[in-house]
């Protein structure tokens, strides 16, 4: 293990703020596209017409 | 109801229906997502457990394992949603404009992890978060070109049209990206020339292997992420359609 402390992990050598600002705004993207895309497809389902829906006018 | 989908024997083309293509992707997403968390945490694990502190950059460097895979995929991406924009826009083939669409919002978003990771990795080694340089000016016009195109299909609301606006628009932005990957040699940059390239590697062996894992993840996310919204928009768009109807009756939305 080349870091020997969770500390000197998180430090990066001094460039943690750097390392940790570009890993964490990724993961941040990643998680918003998969819950908007989760949410898309929930609206996409919603917009299917019901059969119940047939008599009455569009 | 299965006599549409199998008709006339096996057929790649018979994919570019809808209806066929909806339930492929729908066992296609788990697969890619699978394969991209796999490879994620191989790559991390390598990046930051195996590779070694670089003599001249430090650690800072380590910004590596995202922002090449999510430049090179912000490309890439373009490229392939032009492509399906003109098949759309030249046979008429709605999936494949379907397609072009749900590529832009992935691509736009490698576009910002490009620039957002460029800026945090140009502070330290260049003193900048940005410069008007040719390299990353020309990735930030990638950016607005993904935007333009997403906003563009949004304000026209008859779909075939807003397709062949959309699939002009991504032609003519296809120039970007060779100028973008030529950027670093074309013109003076701080952003420094391809580390890989055919015929060698100017980076250590276990940072390239990092790095190449990490682009095969970003890959599938991407693959992953394009068919989950490809299939929203195949609803959104044939909602009226009966085998949409038919598929909900048997529960197979």
């Amino acid at each position: 293990m080349q870091w020997g402390s969770i500390e000197n992990f998180l430090a990066m050598g001094g460039y943690g703020f750097f390392v940790w600002g570009s890993y964490a705004v990724t993961l941040v993207i990643f998680v918003a596209e998969i819950w908007a895309l989760r949410n898309r497809r929930r609206a996409a389902l919603g917009q299917i017409p019901r059969p119940s829906d047939a008599g009455r006018s569009a | 109801m299965s006599s549409v989908t199998a008709s006339s024997g096996f057929s790649v083309f018979r994919y570019a229906a809808p209806n066929v293509f909806y339930p492929l992707a729908g066992r296609l997403v788990p697969l890619f997502a699978l394969l991209a968390a796999v490879l994620t945490v191989i790559g991390l694990y390598i990046g930051f457990f195996l590779a070694p502190t670089d003599a001249q950059q430090g650690d800072s460097y380590r910004i590596i394992f995202i922002h090449v895979p999510a430049a090179w995929m912000a490309m890439f991406l373009y490229v392939v949603m032009a492509f399906w924009a003109s098949i759309g826009l030249a046979f008429n083939t709605r999936l494949s404009s379907m397609m072009a669409q749900a590529i832009a919002p992935t691509g736009a978003l490698m576009a910002f992890i490009s620039l957002w990771t460029g800026a945090l990795w140009g502070r330290p080694t260049w003193g900048a978060y940005w410069v008007w340089d040719a390299r990353l000016t020309s990735t930030l016009i990638l950016l607005f070109l993904y935007l333009g195109f997403i906003a563009l299909q949004a304000a026209i609301d008859d779909k075939r049209r807003a397709d062949k606006a959309g699939a002009v628009l991504a032609l003519v932005g296809v120039i970007n990206v060779p100028i973008i990957y030529f950027s670093v040699k074309w013109w003076n940059t701080l952003h420094q020339g391809a580390s890989v390239k055919p015929g060698g590697s100017s980076m250590a062996d276990i940072m390239l292997t990092g790095m190449v894992v990490m682009v095969f993840a970003f890959w599938m996310y991407a693959i992953a992420a394009v068919l989950a919204r490809l299939r929203s928009i195949i609803l959104e768009r044939e909602r009226r359609a009966q085998w949409v109807l038919d598929a909900r009756e048997q529960g197979k939305l």
